[in-house]
């Protein structure tokens, strides 16, 4: 079984700060990570390398300074890694970020026939989550989102069989090989690396794929050129016509007081239906605890 | 995407990179998928037929609802309340095969009635349904797609669909375009637009389209589906109040002042994304772009700064109430209502002072018992210490 885990790194958006003064994106000192997201997908993986002696190779499209995140992932067990690099990628939307993958990974194949191909539910930095769905439609494999449990791989009917968040709802559902695994949050706990892992990852030769490695023809699929969406523009919200009315009090006990007078003269309907809800609160037997 | 933003609000820049397939032109209309699962329309599809209807009657065209379904009276249900919420017309392909959802049959058939129907803009809610569905799609149809979006507009200069959204782990807003594609594909977060009063006499003409499809094509079949125990999750996305606590609680201990609070007012627990990150609470409690969008009567925010990517999951409550000891917190420029200080003071004493004025009420009202504040330690165990 070969398993390919797309990985992406991300700035620590936790750690991302705007400039309250000049609205200026303040990038220095944020660190790059694995896409917290894209973790569960390759501890899942690394799971079925366990469990079925599977093989794992990560990939990831960006720039060459992503290698340091392919060596983290190497250095938690997978056994290979592709970076998928090249200036003309540069800008590229979803669409054009599925093209330039799907075709590494097609390539991939051709030596290394690939079975299921494992991303993050989606990144932090772009929360999109159509990397996957646009994977699996140009592999032309079978797509499952928002996994959260693999119950199951039948190796000889190439039956895999999962549970996928929905709405309301956990799906069950069986599928076949090749597909692409979109991973839940909270589904796996990343391992720890080991020391020789640690040690192999550091030497690794992390293989880098130009548009002719990844064997790309057309160009006008990849990067800004292949991407259909644009960002016309980046801007702060505006604060709301009026500002929040702030109010005094000499003590904690006053300031409160005084705004649930307030709350209650300036918003009557606000303060009937708050009665009404408690009212249908103590009618329930909820309120019995 | 610019670096440095001296405007607040810059101008839009489009720079188009070739020019526009001249058979796009016949696109015309705004769709909205309506999604439903297990029998029961999703409200993220009301809401966005609310505000397809906007965006239809700002061009001057037809909105139209699109069902994918079983071959039985539920689909046309949803056609024609589709139409109740504003639909002109609805789009349905009725098959058995659509029963249940699977991003196989249901990829061709929504590919199939766009390719023959040709509308400029489709809308998908962002639910775990809507953005599988979307993806593959755009990607099937090679045009833009924008992802979870809080805002739609139109452009009249030339008709174009513009999607807002947060961005740079929610710490600003962009404005993204599709312009040389058709059509206009996006995804909205459920809560963010409101649901549109229904007309139940308006009414309107529903088009069919086959399938085309057995079963023996679609690989991956529905074994079986296990419905959430909705008692064990907190509902904060239709929640009427909401006490909400963030970063500046101090400690995960603190935050039982905020579980107390909801607990005086009868409200559910928020928390911003910090607090569900360092694990005080629930993941399940978040608002915000990455957590829940919420639409209350009232917002109480606690300690919460009011970050943009929290902003967004809570600007669409009626009246909210900020506590911050930052005068220069961005929270109190969206809020009603603002008191100044430490939250750990002020929110024993908030609890303490609607506790006493709900209790006055209820003795005008001549009944009910008298609530005290409330303190339940049984609440004790949400939080991790």
């Amino acid at each position: 079984m070969h398993i390919v885990v797309c990985i992406k790194q991300v700035p620590d958006s936790a750690q991302i700060r705007v400039h309250p003064v000049t609205n200026t994106i303040m990038r220095q000192g944020v660190p790059a990570i694995i896409n917290p997201f894209d973790l569960f997908a390759l501890e899942e993986a690394l799971r079925l390398k366990d469990k079925y002696g599977a093989r794992v190779t990560v990939m990831s499209m960006g720039p060459a300074q992503a290698e340091e995140a392919m060596k983290k992932a190497l250095s938690f067990g997978a056994n290979d890694a592709i970076l998928v690099s090249d200036k003309i990628f540069a800008g590229a939307d979803t669409l054009a970020t599925s093209y330039a993958l799907a075709a590494a990974i097609r390539k991939l194949d051709e030596t290394r026939p690939v079975d299921i191909v494992f991303t993050g539910k989606q990144t932090i930095d772009g929360d999109t989550a159509q990397v996957g769905p646009g994977l699996a439609i140009r592999l032309n494999a079978q797509l499952l989102t928002y996994v959260s449990k693999i119950r199951g791989i039948d190796a000889a009917t190439r039956e895999i069989v999962v549970e996928r968040r929905a709405e309301g709802g956990v799906q069950v559902l069986a599928s076949k090989m090749p597909c692409v695994v979109t991973m839940l949050e909270g589904s796996n706990e990343m391992r720890f690396a080991t020391m020789p892992d640690m040690f192999r990852a550091a030497r690794f030769d992390v293989q880098h794929w130009n548009r002719d490695a990844a064997g790309i023809e057309d160009i006008k699929q990849v990067g800004l050129k292949g991407s259909p969406t644009v960002v016309a523009k980046v801007f702060a919200p505006s604060p709301k016509a009026v500002k929040a009315e702030m109010i005094p009090g000499e003590t904690p006990a006053a300031q409160c007081t005084a705004l649930v007078d307030r709350l209650f003269a300036e918003h009557p309907k606000l303060a009937a239906d708050l009665l009404k809800h408690l009212d249908s609160l103590n009618h329930s037997p909820e309120a019995a605890r | 995407m610019s670096d440095v933003l001296d405007n607040p609000n810059p101008p839009l820049k489009k720079k188009r990179r070739g020019q526009m397939d001249p058979k796009y032109a016949a696109y015309k209309g705004v769709w909205v998928f309506v999604e439903h699962e297990r029998g029961a329309l999703h409200p993220v599809s009301l809401e966005l037929l609310g505000k397809g209807r906007q965006l239809a009657d700002k061009l001057g065209v037809d909105l139209a609802g699109v069902v994918l379904g079983p071959n039985d009276p539920s689909s046309r249900d949803f056609c024609a309340q589709a139409m109740h919420y504003g639909a002109d017309l609805c789009y349905l392909i009725a098959d058995d095969l659509l029963r249940d959802y699977r991003n196989q049959p249901y990829t061709k058939a929504l590919t199939d009635l766009v390719n023959t129907f040709q509308p400029e803009i489709v809308l998908l809610g962002a639910t775990t349904q809507g953005r599988d569905l979307a993806g593959s799609v755009a990607t099937t149809l090679l045009t833009g797609l924008t992802a979870d979006c809080t805002g739609l507009e139109i452009d009249m200069e030339d008709r174009s669909l513009l999607s807002s959204r947060p961005t740079f782990g929610g710490s600003l807003m962009c404005t993204i375009v599709n312009l040389n594609m058709r059509p206009q594909m996006a995804t909205a977060r459920p809560r963010v637009f409101a649901v549109p009063e229904p007309d139940p006499a308006r009414s309107g003409r529903i088009v069919e389209h086959p399938l085309g499809m057995n079963e023996d094509e679609i690989v991956t079949k529905v074994v079986d589906f296990i419905p959430d125990n909705l008692q064990d999750k907190p509902q904060l996305a239709f929640a009427d109040f909401i006490v909400a606590g963030g970063r500046g609680m101090a400690k995960a201990e603190n935050f039982q002042l905020v579980f107390d609070l909801a607990k005086t007012l009868g409200a559910e627990t928020g928390a911003s994304r910090p607090v569900t990150h360092a694990g005080w609470v629930d993941a399940e409690r978040q608002v915000g772009q990455s957590g829940k969008t919420v639409r209350p009567k009232l917002y109480i925010a606690a300690g919460i700064s009011g970050a943009v990517q929290h902003r967004v999951g809570m600007e669409g409550s009626d009246v909210t109430v900020a506590i911050n000891n930052d005068p220069n917190a961005p929270i109190f420029d969206f809020s009603n209502y603002g008191l100044l200080g430490d939250a750990m003071t002020l929110l024993p004493a908030l609890n303490a002072a609607f506790a006493s004025r709900l209790a006055a009420e209820r003795k005008l009202a001549g009944g009910g018992t008298p609530p005290s504040p409330a303190t339940d330690v049984a609440q004790q165990e949400e939080v991790s210490l």
